[in-house]
């Protein structure tokens, strides 16, 4: 098969770009390759691990079993966007690091995108929809314990629940 | 103020959150040519042929090389510090590509292309022809007169075989009234999973082969990648940057020497050999499936008599690690629970499957799991209860090993039960659970686990460490020793900022990515060593640094060296307490005086002849739905006595993940291979069934801290431990709740199934409801 290009232009991390892309490539390759985005690490390209996961017009999704030319006019969000231009972190991000919830850290980009998604909610997720909502990620070092202790917190936070007695733990 | 015990924030927490940490594809230049493995599709086979005309038409194929092309020079794999002594050597029997294929995925041909899709297109269209052989993937029928032989040199595919012979066994059992109980114990072929596949690129440059990889051992692969390529070993530079886990799968050369290859075949250019998940589980290391046969005999009092343990442990094709782990495994058999009168033996055998080689615990999960689900089926022969049977049994404070002089200093394993007995309200609980009769039934269950730190004296104990002092008067420091994401890097910058009197951690800048180049030597991760091992030569090189600056300081303060000290990054005069100066303008005025100029700096390296102890337990609850024979963890803690914590919050999440590990191993993980073909069948992370965040409950994780007295920060193992007795602690606590006993990891619902039915539990409950 020759190769065929296309031209995709979407917005990435607020700005807009565009780059001719090969159109059978991944968005993640896109992100890695054209873009340097190599927050978005690959465990698995084949949508398992959730190692690559963005947000895409405010949804969560495994860029690795998510076409290059499909972000055309998309607005894409990359874990590199959510630090400030002063260098400080967001909210998800410290309690990442405040909870201990990062070790290897290669699963820890993916995750935080979908707490990103999870906390834009505004919704009061109970421990249980909590952790179906986490479970397209996979990790082997944390046991998900301290991951989920950083989300929710945050979650709780973010609501102004913060004396919730789950933070006693 | 001290730095060691308190729980500060990791030293690469940021850069991981932000996504700034760089790992070995981050670095990769995305002109790389990409390399691909071409795989045997048969169990066992000798390649006749291979054409590769088709492939090399693909556009983009740069290069393809075969099992007939690479250098005939044999190279072992396994991540052990070498050995001086032949006799002590790792078996060499790797070729970077065979033509004598011994398990499905082994490595056959490689192409070399510009980019995936010419070398992913080119790799399927390589025509192999193979003469067939025949394949054996059980453990005890390939150690049958005229199974398949694997190996010409090792007979009936026995890579070797160890014994105990511990007082009299024969003899021993004899004696009248005894009770005897026997069982046979099986564990699965499982795989680490790390999300961060094994990744390598290597290129020339400087007149070295330049591999950067994603390895736990940077020193140990530069030497094998030379003898592989039968060049030496300066010849090769190996750099280590993050590494997303590694789990043991890390702590053998694993691709780096055919990447290393591949590159002088492509006149140095830059190649990348990214292994995709699916050959990640197939193609990398396992965990040594081992089939273990105990027999005990007690008297009515409990006490043990006689004691008699097979292991036979399943290598897979190649020796990577070998009979290390089921030795390992045995060797914790006679002295968790002693008795006079041990007979052992210890088989590793070839079969033709995935390669086995280390994975943290190292022998250990499997032998607790034998050994424990053994223990509770003493118990209930005696009809007592198995957390007494152990108290009773369990080794005791005073133990020491002749061997490797190992000692229990305080009573650990008590203290620890008695840690997760309180906190599961184990009494009430077995109370509560004895009279159970529906089909949904809970229960509650122990196991303990036995572990050493390191592996002094069995082999090289070695760690050296760097550092110097910058302008700013902070500390730069690196040691053999590798981050791998268990935390070690935070755990040394602790270290060092109390040995030599820095205020605050921060002050010490650890450089994690290795390069062999100019990395301290030290033999990397592996077993549960590094806290430890580092430790000892952090201390050393750290006072000598110290001794340093203070006679620097004396130059410069006129002060009595006896008479001054660092404390929170000052110079300060000891007897009135007066800080002199800081050690930034100690520092600045070292580097840039006109009189003295001086680079403080110290090196040195500590061998370690030591080893420590480092025991603890799991205690399980669950819920066993019978008749859709599922089994639900509902509560579940680890308790471990790893001496002095250095980074409590650290300890604690490192102990998560190992429970998590665990509670794969006993309810759903295993890398299966089709009986007919030998051909892996579950080799992806869908159907490979790893713990996800729906899988287990609140993981507890509790500590007793007794201070190691052989170690240099009162530290010891803590990285495998984890993973140890969280399986058959779920197995005894299923044992608990239904009465059966299921001897075979995981216990999925095919296992569980068979063992109701053969129980008349599944019947019962049909004949119930009708």
């Amino acid at each position: 098969m020759a190769q065929q290009y296309k031209l995709v232009t979407c917005t990435i991390n607020g700005k807009e770009v565009s780059t001719m892309v090969d159109v059978r490539a991944s968005l993640t390759d896109m992100l890695r390759n054209d873009y340097r985005l190599t927050s978005v690490k690959k465990g698995c390209e084949v949508g398992e691990c959730g190692a690559c996961n963005v947000i895409i017009d405010g949804e969560a999704f495994n860029s690795c079993i998510y076409l290059a030319v499909w972000a055309e006019g998309k607005n894409i969000r990359t874990l590199e966007s959510l630090i400030s231009p002063e260098g400080e972190l967001s909210d998800i991000q410290q309690a990442f690091i405040d909870e201990t919830a990062i070790q290897c850290g290669f699963c820890t980009p993916g995750f935080i995108m979908t707490a990103v998604e999870i906390l834009e909610s505004g919704k009061h997720y109970s421990d249980d929809e909590l952790r179906k909502l986490l479970s397209g990620h996979l990790c082997r070092c944390t046991g998900y314990e301290n991951i989920f202790k950083a989300v929710k917190k945050t979650m709780l936070r973010r609501l102004g629940k913060l004396d919730d007695p789950f933070l006693k733990a | 103020m001290s730095n060691v015990g308190k729980s500060v924030a990791r030293v690469d927490a940021f850069d991981k959150a932000t996504g700034r940490a760089r790992y070995t594809d981050d670095r990769c230049d995305k002109g790389a040519l990409i390399a691909r493995v071409v795989h045997s599709t048969v169990a066992h086979g000798v390649v006749k042929s291979i054409d590769i005309e088709a492939a090399s038409k693909v556009p983009g194929v740069v290069k393809i090389v075969t099992c007939f092309d690479v250098p005939d020079i044999k190279f072992p794999t396994a991540g052990h510090p070498w050995s001086t002594d032949p006799h002590h050597q790792d078996v060499a029997d790797r070729l970077l590509l065979t033509s004598h294929v011994r398990f499905y995925g082994d490595d056959v041909a490689a192409v070399v292309a510009e980019n995936e899709v010419a070398a992913a297109q080119a790799a399927r269209l390589i025509k192999i022809e193979y003469e067939e052989l025949p394949f054996v993937l059980d453990v005890q029928k390939a150690m049958e007169d005229g199974a398949p032989q694997l190996h010409e040199k090792f007979k009936n595919n026995i890579l070797n075989h160890t014994t105990i012979r511990n007082g009299d066994y024969e003899s021993a059992r004899k004696e009248e009234g005894l009770i005897c109980v026997e069982g046979w114990y099986d564990t699965p072929t499982v795989q680490h999973c790390h999300i961060e596949n094994h990744i390598c690129y290597a290129y020339e440059e400087n007149g070295q082969v330049v591999v950067v990889s994603s390895t736990q051992i940077p020193h140990i692969t530069r030497r094998i990648c030379g003898q592989a390529l039968g060049i030496p070993w300066g010849k090769v530079r190996l750099v280590k940057p993050y590494i997303g886990g590694g789990f043991g799968n890390k702590q053998d050369a694993l691709y780096e020497p055919l990447c290393a290859y591949l590159t002088t075949q492509v006149g140095g250019r830059l190649v990348k050999l990214d292994v995709p998940r699916e050959d990640t589980f197939v193609s990398n290391r396992v965990r040594h499936a081992i089939r273990t046969h105990i027999i005990s005999y007690m008297r009515p009092d409990g006490t043990f008599v006689a004691r008699k343990i097979e292991c036979f442990s399943d290598q897979g094709a190649y020796a990577s690690h070998g009979h290390g782990i089921v030795a390992k495994g045995m060797g914790a058999f006679p002295q968790q629970y002693p008795c006079p009168n041990v007979e052992g033996d210890a088989y590793t055998v070839f079969t033709n499957k995935s390669v086995a080689g280390a994975m943290r615990g190292y022998g250990i999960p499997q032998a607790m799991w034998a050994g424990e689900c053994h223990i509770d089926d003493c118990a209930r022969a005696l009809g007592v209860d198995p957390l007494e049977f152990r108290f009773k049994n369990i080794m005791k404070k005073g133990y020491r090993d002749g061997f490797s002089k190992n000692e229990l200093y305080d009573d650990s394993y008590v203290q620890c039960l008695e840690k997760g007995k309180a906190y599961l309200d184990y009494d009430r609980k077995v109370a509560e659970y004895a009279k159970q009769t529906g089909p949904v039934r809970r229960g509650i269950g122990v196991a303990a686990f036995w572990y050493n730190t390191a592996v002094w004296p069995i082999s090289l104990e070695t760690s050296s460490c760097r550092m110097i002092l910058n302008q700013d008067g902070s500390v730069q420091v690196q040691v053999g020793e590798t981050e791998i994401g268990q935390g070690a890097d935070t755990a040394y910058a602790q270290m060092t900022a109390d040995v030599i009197g820095l205020a605050d951690y921060k002050d010490v800048h650890v450089v994690s990515c290795q390069d062999t180049d100019v990395t301290p030597f030290g033999t990397g991760a592996y077993a549960s060593r590094q806290t430890y091992t580092a430790g000892f030569s952090i201390r050393q090189t750290g006072l000598l640094l110290k001794e340093r600056i203070l006679k620097y300081a004396c130059e410069l303060t006129r002060q009595a060296v006896y008479n001054l000290d660092i404390e929170e990054g000052n110079i300060v005069r000891t007897t009135d307490g007066r800080v002199l100066m800081s050690l930034g303008e100690l520092a600045t005025e070292a580097l840039y005086s006109l009189t003295h100029s001086e680079h403080l700096s110290a090196e040195s390296t500590y061998q370690i002849k030591n080893n420590a102890y480092s025991f603890g337990c799991t205690f399980a609850e669950v819920e066993v739905d019978i008749p859709m024979c599922k089994v639900k963890v509902l509560d579940i803690i680890n308790v471990h006595d790893c001496g002095k914590l250095i980074n409590p919050a650290l300890a604690e999440a490192q102990v998560h993940g190992g429970m998590s590990m665990a509670i794969g191993y006993g309810v759903s993980e295993q890398l299966l291979f089709d009986e007919k073909t030998g051909k892996p069948l579950n080799n992806n992370l869908l159907d490979y069934k790893l713990s996800t965040f729906m899988d287990h409950p609140h993981l507890e994780a509790q500590f007793v801290e007794n201070y190691e007295p052989t170690s240099a920060f009162g530290t010891k193992a803590l990285g495998e431990p984890p993973a140890c007795s969280g399986a058959p602690a779920i197995r005894n606590a299923v044992f608990n709740a239904t009465g059966v006993g299921v001897n075979r990891a995981p216990m999925t619902p095919h296992v569980l199934f068979d063992r109701f039915s053969e129980e008349g539990l599944i019947r019962d409950f049909w004949r119930e409801e009708k």
